[in-house]
């Protein structure tokens, strides 16, 4: 490298006015900060392709027709290649939910909060329990519902209940229900 | 670096003393685990586990170059390449079960050299750095079996995944995102299963280099040994080779006769069926399992069932989750600092009676525990049980190994290793197969006197 004659120069008469920040010094700055910037440059799409690809985001996105859900009855539907819960609730669960105190809850959430407004008897969840992710029973007729009517996790014991709020066990939230909307009168998008 | 009176390598033929001159790779060998390491005396078959945990990497690289001929890291066919590789491909089934059996093996091997760290204090001064760097190849040693698990994609396969990428979930405001980022999507889905056949297959070799930089770091001190005292004089040691070679070979034998039992006659027993099942997303196997070298750590994991909150408030500082999460990593990482908490100057637990009692009958049962709850289901005593043995867990590191290092008196150490061998019954012509009494021809470090007091301490 040129260091050989950098260091003459400047161990010889010209350091008399290179005290202070001297050339060397810009250059080394110089020369650091455009290494450091090409690495960020070359680091930054190594990181960002480890993000979910576009057809795999292109799928977030699923429809649900949920006219042929009867009261009382569930369906488990594939959202973001995870389980979709969508329950059509009965009068007597919208009533067993509505009378709970919310301060009693470990993520205080009403009903009417989890689901959309003028179609309160449809519940929309993630069929994940938020411990560490398991698939909770409740959604197939005869499957254990736990101890609240709702659903429960066998994996670590989580019980929910008919609102999906997470009432007993290790999970820490509510059973996420994901962002939908009514296209029609009988179809909800989620995602 | 060497003992003073470590043999040099010398090279006999034209051809060797060409090569010594380009590349001194013989001597670099020669040196290392060659004649001309010397090594204590009295090694006894504890320190057999480096060697036998050197050869479980090398057979984990063979077999798993092999598999990988073999196999297509695609959720459509991960399965199936799988079964083709049982039922297909020739001798397929012998690479596939000497694979995931010596992925168990290597844990074992593992698992007692890290007892021998612990019991003889082999992490005190002078040796910090090989057990910090053993720590390292541990905790990689671990995601690389963690991703070799989810390969078949299996059941158990898809669940263990989804619920150890589930814990980066658990921390505060980037969890999910790291999540999602980790995983590439979602769920665990083909972009997951992808990376981490790429990452199976590197992190192999990542801890190979490791290893070559702990076992660097093993000799520029040399090893320890049963008594915990220093090397000072010549008799205190043998060359590694014969001696250790043909002892470690001895251990390799007893290895492969365990091993290839497992292989050939119980080769699914320490997998868990479920995984013969092909993953699916939509229903979770009725128990979730690790693998049983995972035990002890879930049982932490799952240990925490409560909130941190402010007392007699509702407010919650951290969550159960995180908690379990933390406790999890933490088990592991408080290793990094045990050169530094253990104090005492005795380094083998046959010296330290109370480190003793504490290690055999507070710290082992403790383990034992911890293994039987994490494969066990979440409910009681289990979890009881796993909360009292977390709780002892890192009290024993962080509490008792402290204050037992300060108040505990240590047993007389021997004054050499030759004395702790031979000891004062030897005579000319004894158990030691030289004719002269070694005491009388040993030569002390320059520098010492001999008679430098029977209590040598660690630093």
């Amino acid at each position: 490298m040129a260091d050989a004659s950098d260091t003459a120069t400047a161990t010889g008469g010209a350091d008399t006015h290179e005290e202070g920040a001297r050339r060397r010094d810009f250059i080394h700055i110089a020369a650091v900060s455009f290494a450091g910037i090409g690495a960020t440059a070359a680091v930054l799409p190594m990181i960002g392709q480890m993000a979910p690809s576009a057809d795999v985001l292109a799928e977030s996105t699923t429809d649900v027709d949920v006219s042929a859900i009867e009261p009382g009855q569930s369906i488990k539907a594939v959202f973001r290649k995870q389980p979709l819960f969508v329950k059509r609730l009965t009068p007597e669960e919208i009533a067993e939910a509505n009378q709970v105190d919310l301060s009693d809850l470990r993520d205080p959430q009403t009903l009417a909060e989890r689901t959309a407004e003028g179609n309160e008897d449809i519940l929309v969840t993630m069929g994940v329990c938020t411990h560490l992710g398991c698939v909770p029973l409740g959604a197939a007729e005869g499957e254990n519902k736990g101890e609240f009517d709702g659903y429960f996790c066998p994996c670590h014991g989580s019980h929910y209940d008919t609102a999906g709020r997470i009432r007993k066990g290790p999970a820490p939230t509510n059973l996420e229900v994901p962002e939908f909307a009514f296209t029609s009168e009988t179809v909800i998008r989620v995602g | 670096m060497s003992f003073a009176w470590a043999k040099t390598y010398e090279p006999q033929t034209g051809f060797t003393k060409w090569i010594d001159e380009k590349l001194p790779l013989p001597r670099l060998v020669y040196n290392a685990i060659g004649a001309g390491y010397p090594v204590p005396r009295n090694l006894n078959y504890m320190w057999n586990f480096g060697v036998l945990a050197g050869f479980c990497l090398v057979l984990q690289i063979v077999t798993g170059v092999i598999l990988a001929m073999h196999y297509a890291a695609n959720t459509e066919v991960a399965f199936a390449t799988t079964e083709h590789i049982m039922r297909n491909v020739n001798s397929g089934w012998l690479m596939r079960y000497a694979h995931a059996n010596g992925a168990s093996f290597f844990f074992i091997v593992i698992y007692l050299h890290i007892f021998r760290g612990l019991y003889y204090s082999s992490y005190k001064a002078p040796r910090e750095m090989i057990w910090l760097l053993g720590v390292v190849i541990f905790l990689l040693m671990m995601a690389t079996a963690f991703m070799g698990y989810v390969l078949p994609w299996g059941q158990m396969s898809f669940w263990g995944a989804k619920v150890i990428t589930g814990l980066f979930g658990a921390i505060p405001l980037v969890g999910e995102s790291l999540q999602i980022w980790l995983v590439g999507g979602f769920a665990p889905d083909n972009a997951a299963l992808n990376r981490f056949f790429s990452l199976h297959f590197l992190l192999p070799f990542v801890i190979a280099g490791v290893v070559i930089l702990h076992i660097w770091a093993l000799h520029i001190p040399g090893s320890s040994n049963p008594t915990g005292i220093e090397v000072k004089q010549e008799s205190d040691t043998v060359p590694f080779h014969p001696y250790y070679t043909a002892k470690d070979g001895f251990g390799l034998g007893v290895f492969l006769i365990a091993f290839t039992f497992m292989v050939f006659f119980l080769p699914n027993m320490l997998g868990h069926p479920d995984n013969y099942i092909e993953a699916n997303p939509l229903s979770t196997p009725a128990l979730i399992v690790p693998e049983w070298y995972f035990l002890p750590f879930y049982a932490i994991l799952r240990a925490f069932t409560d909130d941190l909150t402010i007392p007699f408030t509702s407010i919650v500082l951290v969550q159960a989750k995180l908690l379990g999460v933390i406790a999890m990593f933490g088990s592991i990482l408080v290793w990094f600092i045990l050169p530094w908490l253990d104090k005492s100057p005795v380094r083998s637990g046959h010296y330290r009676p109370m480190f003793k009692k504490f290690f055999w009958f507070g710290f082992i049962p403790c383990m034992i525990v911890l293994f039987i709850c994490g494969g066990a289901p979440a409910e009681q005593p289990y979890v009881l049980l796993s909360q009292i043995a977390t709780a002892y867990y890192f009290l024993h590191f962080l509490v008792i190994l402290p204050i037992v290092s300060q108040i505990e008196v240590p047993k007389p150490l021997p004054y050499s290793i030759t004395e702790a061998v031979l000891g004062d019954k030897d005579v000319p012509g004894g158990t030691d197969g030289g004719g002269d009494d070694p005491r009388a021809a040993v030569k002390g470090l320059p520098g010492k006197s001999p008679d430098d007091g029977s209590l040598q301490p660690a630093e």
